[in-house]
C-alpha cells in the first residue's frame, strides 16, 4: 500500500510546518485525573504483546504496561490498551490517542525527532530466518533473492538502506509475513530476532540463521514530543525497575518460556543503565 | 484435522471474540448504509435538479471523495483532526463517519443516474398536472428509479462490508483483525491455523453478503413482472 507512504509523508510535513506545542505541566496528575493511563501495544505479536484466546492484552510490553500502572495508581488494571500496528506508533501519540507507546519500539534517530524515547528497556539486533532446507547464514546469499520484511520496521530501513541489490516483498502485519515466509515466497524473512526466535522454536523447519546484525538497538516507551513530566517519570521508573530485577521477572513469565530456552537473556535484557 | 481446527474455535473465548468483531463490521456497515441512503437520495436529487449551483457543488464533493483512499479518509478524520484541530473522536464515530461520506457520495451518483435515465416528460408532464418540484420527486420520479437503484445499492452495500476491515488502521479491531490475533497466538501451536480461521472469516462474509445478492434478484424479477 503505496498510499501509506504517501499519507505518512504528508502528516510528516504537516508536522514540519506545525511547531509542536508545548503540552501544559500537570500532565502526569492529568492522567491520574482520568484515572487510567493510555499506552499503545500490539495485538498480534506475541510473546511481546498480544490478545490471547481470551481476549486479554498479553506479553513482555503488557507486563510493563501493568506495571506502570500499578505504580501509578496502585492497580494494575488501570490501563487503557490501545492496539497499534507497527507503522501507527508514532502517529497514535501525535494525535494524542495514547499517553506511551509500548509496542516493542526500536529506539533510531529517524523516530528520535519525532518522538521522544525514555530510558530503553529490552536491546534488539536485526536476525534472519530461513528454511532448514536452505539456510541463509551470511547477507551476501541474499542478493538478487527476495527478502520479506515488514514494512516501517528497522528491518525495512537496514536492507533499504545498506542492501539495494536483494528484492524487498513489504508486509503491513506479522501474520501476512510469516505465512509468506511459510508459503516459500521468499528466500528468508528479516525481523528483530528477539521475535524470530521465538517464531522458530514453534515452527522447527525454519533456522535464523543470522542471529545479530546491524547494529544493536533498544528498545524504549516513547511519548509524544514536550511531555517532559511524563517523560521523566518513565526514566525513572525504568531505572527503579531495572535496579529491583523487575526485567528479569517479566522475561520470566513472558519472553523465557516463548524463547524455550535456546536463547540467553542476557543477550535481550539490559543490566545497567548508562 | 477437523479436531484442530474446532480446537481454534473452542479455545478460550475465540468464537465470541470472532462474533464481537463481526459485530463492529456489522455496525459499521448498516449505520453507513442507512445514512448514505438518507442522505444519497436528496443528494442524487439534487445532483439531477437544473438548478445552476447545488450540482456543480455535489459532483466536486463526489469527485474529491472519489479520488481519496478510504484509508487516507479515517486516517484524516482520526488522526489529523485530532492533531490539528484537537477533535478527538472516537475510532467507531469516524468510521460512520467516513463510511457515511463515501457511501453519500456513490449512493447520490446512483441517483443522479437513474433520475437522468427517466424519459424529461416524466418530469414535464408531473409538472403540467401541478405538482410542485418537491411532489414530482417524491411522487412521479421516486418510485420509477427504486427499481433501477437496487443493483447499485447493494452493490454499494456488499463492497461497504468488504472494505470494513481498513478500520483496523484506526484501532478499531473488526473480524479480520481478530481472525489475525487468533492466527497469531494459535500458529505458534497449530501451523494451519491461519487456513481454519481465514477460510472461517471467508464463510462469514459470503454468509452475509450472498443473500443480500440473493434479495436483489429477487426483488428485481419480481418488479420486472
Amino acid at each position: 500500500m503505496k498510499i501509506f507512504n504517501f499519507l505518512l509523508l504528508v502528516l510528516v510535513l504537516a508536522a514540519l510546518s506545525f511547531p509542536a506545542q508545548a503540552q501544559a505541566a500537570g500532565e502526569l496528575e492529568a492522567i491520574r485525573a482520568k484515572g487510567k493511563i493510555r499506552v499503545a501495544v500490539f495485538s498480534d505479536k506475541p510473546p511481546f504483546g498480544y490478545v490471547d484466546e481470551n481476549g486479554l492484552n498479553q506479553g513482555y510490553d503488557i507486563y510493563l504496561a501493568k506495571k506502570l500502572a500499578q505504580d501509578l495508581f496502585g492497580a494494575p488494571d488501570k490501563v487503557e490498551f490501545v492496539l497499534v500496528e507497527a507503522a501507527s506508533r508514532i502517529e497514535v501519540l501525535e494525535a494524542n490517542k495514547a499517553d506511551v507507546v509500548l509496542a516493542n519500539f526500536t529506539v533510531t534517530p529517524e523516530r528520535a525527532r519525532q518522538v521522544d524515547f525514555a530510558k530503553p528497556y529490552m536491546k534488539v539486533a536485526l536476525g534472519v530466518t530461513s528454511p532448514k532446507s536452505a539456510p541463509i547464514t551470511d547477507v551476501a546469499q541474499l542478493r538478487g533473492q527476495t527478502l520479506i520484511v515488514n514494512k516501517g520496521t528497522t528491518a525495512d530501513f537496514y536492507f533499504s538502506q545498506n542492501h539495494p541489490e536483494i528484492k524487498l516483498l513489504k508486509f503491513d502485519q506479522n501474520t501476512e509475513a510469516f505465512n509468506a515466509l511459510r508459503d516459500g515466497r521468499a528466500a528468508a524473512l528479516a525481523h528483530d530476532n528477539t521475535l524470530l526466535f521465538a517464531w522458530v522454536v514453534e515452527n522447527s523447519s525454519f533456522v535464523t540463521g543470522i542471529e545479530f546484525l546491524g547494529s544493536e538497538d533498544t528498545i524504549a516507551p516513547a511519548v509524544k514530543k514536550g511531555r517532559a513530566e511524563l517523560l521523566t517519570w518513565l526514566n525513572e521508573e525504568i531505572a527503579r525497575l531495572t535496579e529491583a530485577k523487575f526485567f528479569q521477572e517479566a522475561y520470566q513469565a513472558t519472553l523465557g518460556p516463548a524463547f524455550g530456552g535456546t536463547v540467553d537473556p542476557k543477550s535481550v535484557l539490559i543490566d545497567e543503565l548508562k | 484435522m477437523l479436531d484442530s481446527a474446532l480446537s481454534i474455535f473452542r479455545t478460550g473465548r475465540n468464537l465470541a471474540r470472532l462474533m464481537e468483531g463481526l459485530g463492529i463490521t456489522l455496525q459499521i456497515s448498516a449505520a453507513a448504509v442507512g445514512l448514505s441512503l438518507l442522505l444519497g437520495i436528496p443528494a442524487g436529487l439534487l445532483m439531477a435538479g437544473r438548478r445552476p449551483l447545488i450540482p456543480k457543488l455535489l459532483r466536486l464533493y463526489l469527485e474529491i471523495i472519489r479520488v481519496m483512499p478510504i484509508l487516507v479518509l479515517l486516517f484524516l478524520f482520526y488522526y489529523s483532526l485530532s492533531r490539528f484541530l484537537n477533535i478527538n473522536l472516537s475510532a467507531m464515530t469516524v468510521s460512520v463517519l467516513v463510511f457515511t461520506l463515501w457511501g453519500t457520495a456513490e449512493m447520490s451518483d446512483l441517483v443522479r443516474g437513474a433520475v437522468s435515465s427517466l424519459p424529461r416528460h416524466q418530469w414535464e408532464s408531473g409538472r403540467a398536472l401541478g405538482l410542485n418540484e418537491m411532489q414530482v420527486s417524491l411522487y412521479v420520479v421516486f418510485p420509477q428509479i427504486v427499481r433501477r437503484l437496487l443493483p447499485g445499492i447493494i452493490n454499494l452495500t456488499t463492497r461497504m462490508i468488504k472494505t470494513t476491515p481498513f478500520v483496523f488502521f484506526i484501532n478499531l479491531p473488526d473480524l479480520l483483525k481478530v481472525g489475525q490475533q487468533i492466527v497469531e497466538v494459535s500458529g505458534i501451536r497449530n501451523p494451519l491455523s491461519s487456513v481454519w480461521v481465514y477460510g472461517f472469516i471467508f464463510a462469514v462474509y459470503f454468509a452475509i453478503c450472498y443473500p443480500i445478492s440473493l434479495l436483489s434478484r429477487y426483488l428485481e424479477l419480481r418488479w420486472q413482472s
